[in-house]
């Protein structure tokens, strides 16, 4: 007897499915993030909570509208709770909540659906908004507070990267203060410790690759000592922790092969510290991604992966 | 000699193995009614059928022959009439084939066989390896062929063909496969296990004719007890000086020739090249089932052991004879009772789904899986380059759907798409769940065609 055929269903090979879906994957980021998240509002206090509750309502509803109006399916895959966490990550804690909006609004609509959606977006979103902000904002964008928890009267202060930081003590507690995050600064970017932990658990779980991350911040510690600054204080200071874990190892704007993303990583060790060394602005974690992301798809195109068996032609 | 060990060479993946049959024995199913014979059942060349109508035929009769080096005869599995020609669209092809039917006597009458020694007689069994290295080269080649042998792997490359390399290529390595790397997928194992002499004896024909210095015999270590039994036998044929058996780790594609001999010899085959170009031949344990009984009792193949798996009530090993359609081998292992149902010849990483169970078993059938299918629909790639790290041909499979989709196949030679072996490791952890296989095979086809 044959099987109904009504019955039968045809799909292409392989018939089997890891089911480890992006959204899942998604989902994994966003538990990565909960801890440099945790340390933003445990430092900056209620300001944080809403900048990161207006940010990532915003990217949400963005992308749910322009799905809609596009007549395109929405999928909540979790890559614009992922913008918006990011995205507020790297705005100051004092940031007045329209601007927030603005910039996340821009983060995905322009930077992110213009481009044609997940996947197919050259630039960072969290990073186009924080740049689109820089440029109309200027003033706001580099407004710091000192971290005083859920004390109201924060005192504003200095990155560690401006020129008017000063730190009263010890070399020690310095270090100290930047690993767990007590220093002045963007919302997740202060404390190295927990970002650090974040980024263990995305490569215990295998949602990013070490390379990126090793060879970036390697890069930075590396050049630093050559140009004569203190490596520690590099890469301990600024968004490059926040940006080497979470940024850089955005898939969709990285390349995709183990060579390229070594390439990748030096790249962005290498602008971080010429921006941060000869350019007008203290940090450059930021441009340096966004500018890497630019070359991405170069990168992926120039160095192909060398396949199974490959053979140099012989000369004919 | 003890038992080697040896580490993958090649990313993919690991799977779940899923080999719920590992410990069905094999059964004989009945003989068919009615048999149905494609025209072609290997690669290369198809046959052209020298009965006709009318005709009534012994099994084991050669029904089908052509004068093409790479090709195969194929046989009568049944004895009675050939009652008509049809076409028949091979489902894994997609192509409209030749085929005729024999309607079954019931009798199973053989033709006479030129037997040389019963392998199930034998009780000695160096004084057979002793025999068997009187018998010409020229002899064993002339047999395999006539016997119809193709690899029964899957590949259904005609046997003789890859015993015979062209002389400037010399092999000095030869590897019977029984990693079976395929999830579900028993019936090699369960040769292994119950067959194990007759695969040694076609190994031992096998050197005969290429002369390798190194003989290995590779078993994946989700098989210890047929790894353990194999090299049981080895030491009870004296052979243990002259052949290796190796236990590598279950990772898939192990089984892939050109994984297998990565991980076991540390050679690359080239791209677009062959085993045989880095000087290795490698064949499957079922072919050299069908050696021994082909060189030693005549016997053509006419039948063979499937694994008959998935959603049944009671899923089994069965010995099929060719010819029989594929709806018989599932009512007899009861089906069980699902909304939905994808019918796979073929393991599930790289068998095909059919929709029409009368298609007949071939050579190079080993499973018949019937499974429901995976859920989840295509979405955008996130370049998260999963794909990329899991590829043992090491591709970049992304790039194909991305291609092939816009209609340029330029860009997908130039990502060398040739070199891709099919083994779907890409799409199995893509979590935008992308067909990327399916791509790639519209890509390769499409270019083909160009041609
Ligand atoms: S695994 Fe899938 S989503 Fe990831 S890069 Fe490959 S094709 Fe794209
Ligand atoms: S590209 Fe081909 S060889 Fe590579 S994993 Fe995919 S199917 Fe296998």
């Amino acid at each position: 007897m044959d099987i109904d055929k009504d019955k039968i269903l045809i799909s292409h090979s392989p018939h089997l499915w890891k089911g480890f879906s992006t959204t899942k994957l998604m989902y994994m980021v966003v538990i990565a993030l909960l801890l440099p998240m945790g340390a933003g509002i445990y430092f900056f206090g209620l300001s944080a909570v809403y900048i990161i509750l207006a940010s990532v309502i915003t990217c949400f509803l963005t992308e749910l509208a322009i799905k809609k109006f596009r007549k395109k399916q929405f999928v909540n895959d979790g890559s614009a709770v992922i913008t918006g966490i990011l995205f507020a990550l790297v705005l100051p804690p004092r940031m007045p909540i329209w601007m927030v909006v603005v910039g996340a609004i821009f983060a995905i609509a322009v930077v992110k659906e213009a481009f044609g959606g997940l996947g197919h977006n050259i630039f960072n979103p969290a990073l186009g908004g924080r740049a689109f902000l820089a440029v109309s904002f200027p003033q706001q964008m580099t407004t710091w507070v000192a971290p005083s928890g859920f004390n109201a009267d924060a005192v504003t202060t200095a990155t560690p990267l401006g020129q008017s930081f000063a730190h009263e003590g010890s070399k020690a507690s310095l270090y100290w203060d930047m690993f767990i995050g007590n220093t002045g600064g963007s919302i997740g970017e202060t404390s190295a410790l927990l970002i650090i932990l974040g980024g263990i658990f995305l490569l215990a779980f295998r949602i990013i690759e070490w390379r990126i991350p090793v060879f970036y911040i390697g890069t930075v510690a590396l050049l630093s000592y050559v140009f004569g600054s203190d490596p520690l204080f590099s890469i301990l200071a600024g968004g490059l922790m926040i940006g080497a874990f979470f940024m850089a190892t955005d898939y969709v704007t990285s390349p995709t092969t183990s060579n390229g993303k070594i390439i990748f990583g030096v790249g962005l060790g290498l602008l971080t510290v010429l921006i941060r060394r000869f350019g007008a602005l203290p940090e450059g974690v930021a441009y340096s991604i966004l500018i890497m992301n630019a070359f991405t798809p170069l990168i992926d195109k120039y160095l192909k992966r060398k396949p199974f068996g490959f053979q140099k032609k012989e000369a004919a | 000699m003890s038992i080697i060990k040896k580490r993958s060479a090649f990313a993919g993946v690991k799977l779940p193995e899923n080999k719920i049959t590992e410990e069905e024995p094999v059964e004989k199913i009945s003989l068919p009614q009615v048999a149905v014979i494609p025209v072609q059942q290997n690669i290369g060349a198809p046959c052209e059928f020298i009965v006709k109508r009318g005709d009534t035929v012994k099994t084991g009769q050669k029904i089908a022959d052509t004068d093409k080096f790479v090709s195969a005869p194929i046989h009568a599995p049944v004895s009675g009439k050939v009652s008509r020609n049809k076409q028949v669209l091979n489902p894994v092809s997609g192509a409209v084939v030749e085929a005729l039917t024999i309607e079954s006597d019931g009798q199973d009458e053989w033709i006479d066989m030129e037997v040389i020694q019963k392998i199930a007689d034998i009780d000695d069994l160096r004084q057979v390896l002793a025999m068997i290295e009187k018998i010409p080269a020229k002899d064993i080649l002339g047999k395999v062929r006539e016997a119809g042998l193709v690899g029964l792997g899957g590949a259904a490359f005609p046997t003789h063909v890859k015993l015979s390399p062209p002389p400037e290529k010399k092999i000095d390595t030869f590897i019977l496969n029984g990693c079976e790397c395929e999830p579900f997928i028993t019936s090699d194992h369960r040769v292994m296990l119950e067959f194990g002499r007759h695969i040694l004896l076609g190994m031992f024909i096998i050197s005969q004719v290429l002369k390798p210095e190194n003989l290995y015999i590779a078993i994946e270590d989700n098989k210890p007890d047929a790894i353990e039994y194999m090299h049981r036998l080895v030491v009870e044929m004296g052979l243990e000086d002259k052949v290796d058996v190796v236990s590598l780790p279950s990772r898939y594609p192990m089984g892939a020739e050109k994984t297998l001999i990565k991980s076991l010899v540390g050679r690359e085959v080239p791209m677009g090249g062959l085993p045989m170009d880095v000087g290795v031949v490698v064949n499957n344990v079922a072919t050299c089932k069908s050696v021994a009984e082909a060189v030693l009792e005549g016997k053509p193949l006419v039948e063979k052991i499937i694994t008959v798996t998935g959603a049944f009530q009671k899923p089994k090993n069965l010995l099929a004879r060719i010819g029989t359609p594929v709806s018989e081998l599932v009512d007899y292992c009861v089906l069980q009772d699902r909304d939905k149902y994808h019918v796979i010849l073929g393991g599930p990483m790289m068998g095909v789904a059919i929709n029409d169970t009368g298609y007949p078993v071939t050579k190079g059938l080993n499973c018949v899986l019937i499974k429901q299918g995976k859920a989840g629909r295509e979405q955008n790639c996130i370049k998260c380059a999963r794909c990329v790290a899991a590829c043992p041909m090491d591709l970049m499979p992304l790039m194909y759907p991305k291609y092939v989709k816009k209609g340029r196949h330029e860009e997908c030679k130039q990502y060398y798409i040739s070199n891709c072996i099919e083994c779907g490791s890409c799409a199995y952890v893509c979590p935008a769940n992308i067909p990327i296989v399916g791509y790639i095979k519209t890509g390769k086809k499409k270019i083909a065609d160009k041609k």
